[in-house]
């Protein structure tokens, strides 16, 4: 580096970086204030709540709230686990399947000749910019039409199309070079042996990013369950939450219970994020439009 | 191996978008089938939907035009700041500002609405009246003077996504060489060096980001009827295209109206995407 102190990804502390860390300090705790407002939000006891003037920070943690959440949902008709047990299988699901679609899905697109490839890829690309509330209606109307309203494959078969996720893979899939294929091909594999034994194993940083983002969307969507399952046995966790807030709005009981929720629907996506950033950084250095 | 996604992309992505606009142009209340009305919607969108034009267009182009571009330019600017720090400390101020972008906006407005509760009790409300700058509580999510101010914040706060991981490493593939060749040439500052050298060597990761902070920006805008609890949004201050959809598609159930709406939103992100990709392809 000639001329500047500080360069780009630098592999020694300087002096010169402390100026960043003033100027990023302020901006992550910022960032970070909500998270710990949740965490210590969930574990105040009921006084502290309620405390004026409130107080950010728990004095006195305690799991009440957590042990309330469950109680209250104990009396009424649909207990919690059966909430976080849909959220749970219906998110796995999807991780499983957005996967297993989209490195077929990229595998084709990238390796394959045939009619049509780049007219598929360019609407892949148009579709990243899907924005599913824009079609709301009409989505319901084909998921009404092929039967899946209070199934509960619902919660899982309309995320599993993740353009980002085709599009992640196969410009990762790009990489590979053909003469390994080839050289697959004429020790006498076939495609899913390909995809199986030689893609797979190879694309696995950008495969554990559609994961997360799979992950992120299923376990968050209320989508399904508000729109097209009226049968509550088979709504998730995400959308328990949100009628927690809106059907105890600001009693005293309520906020507790609704900001246990909250932190529960929170840890896995940040747990899960910590495990695999690295690879997820990995992967997004690849993710230029070619 | 291709048609399994492709079918479940026809079915639940591509099809919505056609029927749509086939359905923009009838009369559907979701009992009846829909009857054929031609362009009548786009006519009452256009000339007697008072709300649309005065609140909901105007909100929405606030509301994207702030938190869209805005969101991109500071997920650019903290990602090449971040970029300036040793590997460990870079890891952890990257998980804490992508840490907003784990949860979905609405999820978290639990979190905001006791930050800007109402009464007393708001941590906002009881900041302020401490340091003696209010005498007493603001509506703040019920008063149309603050909402859209509250709603672009988290809105801003949660706008570092996958977008801002992608910009973060394109700067670190830039190779040290072409910052070595860069100040041979004479680059004389940091303004000339991000100008000259990052921004056009990772402009595929710089396109993604910003269609990434498109589509945050319209999967966000559920926010401001989280926050209120109500869909509309009290005298409509958080009112956006996706809430007016929902309102007239689910609440009013003008199925065909709302999907002259949509189609409009479709259109408008169509367009906002092709500026984007004029600005970043590079050819």
């Amino acid at each position: 580096m000639a001329r500047f102190t500080t360069g780009t990804n630098p592999r020694h502390f300087h002096r010169s970086q402390i100026k960043f860390y003033v100027i990023l300090t302020p901006i992550s705790l910022f960032m970070i204030l909500p998270i710990i407002f949740i965490i210590s939000h969930a574990l105040k006891p009921l006084d502290e709540l309620f405390l004026y003037p409130p107080r950010f920070f728990v004095r006195k943690p305690s799991l009440d709230n957590f042990i309330e959440l469950f109680a209250a949902t104990k009396s009424s008709a649909i207990p919690l686990s059966r909430y976080l047990l849909n959220s749970i299988v219906s998110t796995a699901l999807v991780i499983f399947f957005t996967i297993w679609v989209s490195v077929f899905a990229g595998y084709v697109l990238s390796k394959k000749d045939f009619n049509g490839k780049n007219l598929i890829f360019s609407l892949n690309n148009l579709a990243l910019m899907f924005v599913p509330t824009a079609v709301t209606i009409p989505r319901y109307l084909i998921i009404d039409k092929v039967g899946l309203i209070d199934n509960m494959l619902v919660n899982v078969l309309p995320i599993v199309a993740m353009p980002v996720g085709v599009f992640l893979v196969k410009q990762f899939i790009d990489q590979i070079p053909n003469a390994m294929i080839d050289a697959a091909w004429i020790d006498g594999a076939n495609d899913f042996q390909i995809v199986k034994n030689v893609i797979i194993p190879m694309v696995k940083p950008a495969l554990s990013t559609v994961g997360i983002l799979a992950f992120q969307m299923a376990w968050n969507s209320t989508e399904a369950s508000t729109l097209y399952l009226n049968n509550d046995n088979l709504k998730t966790f995400a959308f328990y939450m949100t009628t927690l807030t809106s059907s105890t709005g600001n009693t005293v009981a309520g906020q507790g219970m609704a900001a246990a929720a909250s932190l529960i629907l929170f840890i896995p996506n940040l747990v899960l994020f910590i495990i695999m950033q690295s690879r997820v950084m990995n992967t997004m250095a690849y993710s230029g439009i070619k | 191996m291709l048609s399994p996604y492709l079918i479940l992309f026809f079915l639940f992505i591509a099809m919505p978008v056609f029927i749509a606009i086939g359905l923009s142009f009838t009369y559907f209340n979701t009992v009846q089938t829909p009857k054929f009305i031609n362009i009548q919607n786009y006519i009452t969108l256009l000339t007697r939907d008072d709300v649309f034009m005065q609140k909901v267009l105007p909100n929405t182009i606030k509301y994207a035009l702030i938190v869209g571009p805005g969101g991109y330019i500071l997920s650019f600017i903290l990602a090449w700041l971040l970029a300036q720090l040793t590997r460990v400390p870079r890891t952890i101020f990257a998980l804490i500002i992508y840490s907003p972008s784990l949860t979905s906006g609405v999820t978290m407005a639990v979190v905001w609405s006791v930050l800007f509760n109402g009464d007393q009790n708001g941590y906002l409300n009881s900041l302020l009246m401490r340091m003696n700058l209010i005498e007493k509580p603001i509506q703040w999510l019920q008063s149309p003077d603050y909402l859209m101010t509250i709603m672009i914040i988290i809105s801003l706060w949660s706008s570092m996504g996958v977008g801002f991981l992608a910009m973060l490493a394109g700067i670190l593939n830039i190779s040290d060489e072409l910052y070595e060749a860069a100040y041979i040439d004479g680059i004389r500052n940091r303004v000339q060096e991000i100008i000259y050298i990052t921004i056009p060597s990772m402009k595929p990761q710089m396109l993604f980001g910003a269609v990434m902070s498109l589509v945050n920006t319209f999967n966000s805008s559920g926010i401001g009827v989280a926050l209120t609890g109500s869909n509309p949004t009290p005298q409509y201050a958080g009112q956006l295209i996706t809430n007016h959809i929902e309102d007239f598609g689910f609440i009013r159930y003008e199925m065909g109206y709302a999907a002259a709406v949509s189609t409009v939103l479709l259109l408008i992100i169509y367009l906002a995407s092709k500026v984007a990709w004029k600005l970043f392809r590079d050819d």
